[in-house]
């Protein structure tokens, strides 16, 4: 009843054209947002900080970032953990070696030079596809941490391999708590999947998804195949570049090579594909579904045993929390393969009519 | 028959050779898909290219907008002669084409689907879009309302929100009609638009096909094997057999060749 857009009328395509045409998502949104900054630092534990809150924004821009590249443009990559590494480690080398430059700039950085290793290894996608484009990235992925161990310039000749985060400073402001970290990681996320639906709602992204569709017809209509493919590499490793830069430096803090390890690449992709190929939310849906329901299924098994007194093994909870977790994604991939984006989508459909079916 | 369909006088007549098609010869291997073959399109003029099943006329259409190259001869566009013209080249100079099976972009909705064909047409760059700012935003609006002029035209205002997937073949196919269109192109090339049509469906392409040349003075070069259709709304007619040119005239020269009779209207045994 509550999410009807009867009576809002739209009379210019400006109007038709905004992120959200109906009100009440608008409204949504916006308590949203005021939940996210607002309520969450007051309530939130150190804990939900920095093992729920953090890691979830984290992987969501990670899997916007691959949803760009395979979701919108067609591409299948294995190389969103490289990217991430390359980030990490770039920002970390800017941040060490620019005299006073700003931790943005080296986010940035980080995020450019992912871009650019992005590019290289997206010259293959101009001959293959499919699965054998997924099989060019792995090389991305191995040849990436091989690098970052052995040239020793890239963590600043630690004998380990590991480096330590330098300390977030913004205008003389550090960011050294879990909840100023969160608030860092929760505005960078949100500006960059503003700017994502932007270029996924004009050109750019109208081109991704053509290529994506039916590439010979995208060719003969006047888009340029290897600029747009090469576009898509870019940007999707740009983001990739910027969430593993704060992996490192508000998640982790210290960072081996090993952090980035094709299991990773693997966790995003499934994030993808459990959130929805091709849609922003999805990317944020995904990522809550896989960051987040093993620690409440965690929670819940904890809590079950402790209410009704029964004594289980720690090898059984975790096992049990396994289990679920694995039927929770099939059930989802046979309920809705599209994802959990648009089972989101029909459940707003049908409750534009409801209570009627039509 | 044509005089009939036309409108007269025409807002658009009939002017000089737009395109000209000069000893062309394109073959896959041993296959010769094409041989020698010659024909010109005049300005404002429906031209259609006829033939039995293998004949060479989609690989003719494919050569003209860059997707194959002719192994000899050359293609002149206003007397400019092109060599392995790639075929964002060919969409750059103005030639937009719709295909056998239609090749639109599936999960698009129509609105996005046609947007794309005015993609050369926009000029600003993904910093600017990412931005949603200035430049971007209004050539989204401009664009929008270029785009909505031929939602208009088409008549599939009902459907602009939809995802192509999910229209019916018929529609399918006027929507494709439409993102070649958007590219305001100066030749259109169809290949089969009626095919698989019904009667009815049929008439309202042959009304749109009529209505673009006459409304934006598009240069039509269209493939089709409903010979009512064909003789009906074409200015000029190529026939094809086994990649070689067999005839070239109005309907009704065709009509009376013997030779087209031969290969293609059947003879007796």
């Amino acid at each position: 009843m509550l999410y009807r857009e009867a009576g809002q009328f739209r009379s210019t395509y400006a109007e038709d054209m905004q992120i959200f045409p109906i009100r009440q998502d608008r409204i949504a949104l916006m308590l949203l947002l005021a939940v996210g900054f607002v309520v969450v630092p007051m309530v939130a534990t150190q804990y939900w900080f920095s093992a729920l809150l953090i890691p979830f924004l984290i992987f969501s821009l990670a899997t916007l970032g691959l949803n760009i590249l395979t979701g919108y443009a067609g591409q299948i990559s294995l190389g969103t953990a490289a990217f991430m590494a390359v980030g990490a480690f770039m920002a970390y080398n800017a941040q060490l070696r620019i005299p006073g430059i700003p931790i943005l700039a080296s986010f940035a950085i980080g995020g450019l030079c992912a871009a650019a290793v992005g590019i290289v290894f997206g010259l293959p996608s101009l001959r293959i596809k499919g699965f054998y484009l997924a099989v060019a990235t792995l090389a991305c992925q191995f040849l990436v941490l091989w690098t970052i161990n052995r040239v020793p310039w890239l963590t600043n000749h630690s004998a380990s391999g590991v480096i330590a985060a330098q300390k977030i400073e913004i205008l003389g402001y550090t960011f050294d708590t879990p909840a100023s970290k969160y608030l860092l990681t929760l505005s960078i996320v949100a500006l960059m999947a503003l700017a994502a639906k932007n270029l996924m709602r004009s050109e750019t992204g109208r081109a991704f998804m053509a290529v994506r569709d039916m590439d010979v017809a995208a060719e003969v209509i006047g888009i340029p195949m290897m600029k747009t493919k090469l576009l898509a590499f870019a940007i999707s490793s740009f983001y990739c570049g910027v969430a593993g830069a704060l992996y490192a430096y508000c998640y982790l803090g210290t960072v081996e090579p090993e952090a980035f390890v094709l299991d990773i690449s693997f966790r995003v992709l499934f994030m993808v594909i459990i959130g929805g190929v091709g849609s922003i939310l999805g990317s944020f849906l995904g990522a809550g579904f896989i960051t987040l329901v093993p620690i409440f299924l965690n929670l819940g098994t904890t809590f079950i045993s402790d209410r009704f007194d029964i004594e289980i093994s720690h090898a059984l909870v975790s096992n049990m929390e396994l289990i679920t977790f694995g039927g929770l994604i099939i059930f989802f991939l046979i309920v809705e393969p599209n994802g959990l984006a648009r089972l989101w989508q029909i459940a707003k459909e049908k409750l534009r009519l409801w209570p009627f079916p039509h | 028959m044509s005089v009939a369909l036309h409108q007269h006088p025409r807002a658009h007549p009939v002017g000089e050779v737009l395109l000209s098609v000069e000893n062309v010869s394109l073959s896959f291997g041993g296959v010769n898909a094409l041989t020698d073959v010659s024909f010109d399109v005049r300005e404002h003029e429906v031209r259609a290219i006829i033939g039995p099943n293998g004949a060479g006329k989609s690989s003719m259409l494919n050569v003209l907008n860059g997707v194959y190259h002719p192994q000899k001869g050359t293609i002149r566009l206003r007397g400019k002669s092109f060599h392995d013209m790639v075929s964002h080249e060919a969409a750059a100079m103005g030639i937009a084409r719709t295909f056998q099976n239609i090749a639109l972009f599936k999960g698009m909705t129509v609105l996005d689907n046609i947007l794309t064909g005015r993609n050369l047409k926009m000029r600003s760059n993904f910093l600017q879009q990412a931005l949603w700012w200035g430049p971007a935003r209004r050539e989204e609006l401009v664009h929008r309302h270029a785009v909505e002029e031929v939602i208009d035209f088409l008549e599939i205002q009902h459907v602009r929100k939809t995802p192509v997937g999910r229209l019916p073949y018929g529609l399918q196919k006027r929507v494709e009609l439409a993102r070649a269109l958007a590219a305001e192109p100066k030749i259109l090339l169809l290949d089969e638009p009626m095919a698989g049509m019904n009667l009815e469906e049929k008439q309202d392409m042959c009304r749109f096909i009529l209505d673009v040349n006459d409304h934006y003075g598009t240069t039509i070069v269209l493939i089709e094997h409903d010979m009512g259709v064909v003789m009906d709304i074409s200015d000029r007619v190529v026939v094809l057999d086994y990649g070689r040119k067999i005839g070239d005239g109005t309907p009704e020269e065709i009509r009376g060749n013997q030779a087209v009779i031969d290969a293609y209207l059947g003879v007796t045994h």
